[in-house]
């Protein structure tokens, strides 16, 4: 396997896996305090539905959309994402926004699913489905959203399918071992680095994207595909020259506050 | 419609976020270097300069998050 291809499924693997821990975290509480049969059945649900949303996405983005208008397209968007993911990493460890914390988020869960009020739906308890459901769905669409963009542009979808599906099996696995949130994994860091990803393959493919609209179709950046780990390097350096730059002043609490901005 | 109105909602929280400008910022680098490539600058120059406006305008917009945030809470 080639590098690029590592790189493809290492960058899916790692993103997936951030938000699988977060999505297995609300299954977990809903399993737990309102019974496993419904909790497993709203992730099973969402499960399908965004397996069936990958496959669509991907085959009518190949078929129906030119691969210059695809990388400016799909590189504009991964740019604008991963710069999200990036910001609030630096607003994290520059202590301006508080850290996740898969605990806290476990407590939250399991609270709002003890009092919430009993009723079915297709035979399963209403609130553990729902809850579920909705929460391996969001966090869920994130996953496809990179799978198939990175997929997609790189001319290899199963690959970076393979590495969203691991990760899932992995955390999946995990969650039945342990039993309890994976709040030990370093999911602030990894956040960071999957920021640190997307924004590389972000700039490098809408930059590359818009000049081979009108280019002879050769790469549009010095040193080609090397260009990424330069991009990837000088990113990192840039973020963490705003981190020492912006950080907090050392007498301020520790405990972070919020500027503004959920998630 | 519902749906529809949900999934758009997801799919623009997924997108722009907590913070608009970032994808503004982008969109605006984009065009820069759309106009400077089309005015015959070198594809290296424009790739390589859009992406180093692109870091340096995410890093003025978070200095000046921070410095607004922490204007507002009087530190």
């Amino acid at each position: 396997m080639s590098p690029a291809a590592w790189g493809l499924l290492l960058s899916t693997f790692v993103a997936a896996f951030v938000e699988c821990v977060e999505a297995l975290t609300i299954v977990l509480a809903m399993g737990v305090t309102r019974g496993w049969r419904s909790a497993l059945a709203g992730a099973a649900t969402a499960l399908v539905g965004l397996s069936l949303l990958t496959a669509l996405a991907g085959v009518a983005l190949v078929r129906f959309v030119s691969p210059a208008v695809l990388q400016l397209g799909v590189g504009a968007l991964l740019l604008i994402f991963g710069l999200q993911w990036l910001r609030k990493a630096v607003l994290r460890s520059t202590g301006h926004k508080s850290l996740h914390d898969e605990e806290i988020e476990y407590a939250e869960q399991t609270s709002a699913a003890q009092t919430a009020p009993a009723a079915t739906i297709f035979g399963f308890d209403a609130f553990a489905f729902v809850v579920s459901l909705k929460g391996v769905l969001l966090e869920g669409f994130e996953v496809v959203f990179i799978v198939v963009t990175f997929g997609v542009n790189a001319h290899n979808l199963p690959l970076a399918a393979v590495g969203g599906g691991a990760a899932a099996v992995v955390v999946v696995l995990a969650g039945l071992v342990l039993h309890r949130p994976l709040s030990a994994v370093p999911e602030n860091s990894l956040k960071y680095v999957v920021g640190l990803l997307l924004a590389t393959f972000g700039t490098f493919w809408s930059l590359e994207g818009l000049t081979s609209l009108t280019g002879d179709g050769t790469s549009s950046w010095p040193g080609g595909d090397w260009a990424l780990l330069a991009l990837l390097a000088a990113w990192a350096l840039w973020t963490q020259l705003l981190i020492r730059l912006l950080r907090r002043p050392a007498e301020q609490p520790r405990t972070a506050t919020r500027v503004g901005v959920a998630g | 419609m519902n749906i529809l109105a949900a999934v758009w909602r997801v799919v623009v929280d997924l997108v722009v976020g907590d913070d608009p400008r970032i994808a503004v910022a982008v969109v605006l680098t984009l065009s820069v270097a759309a106009g400077t490539f089309l005015a015959g600058v070198a594809a290296a120059v424009v790739t390589v300069g859009g992406a180093v406006l692109v870091a340096v305008i995410f890093g003025v917009l978070l200095a000046v998050e921070i410095r607004r945030s922490v204007a507002g809470r009087g530190e």
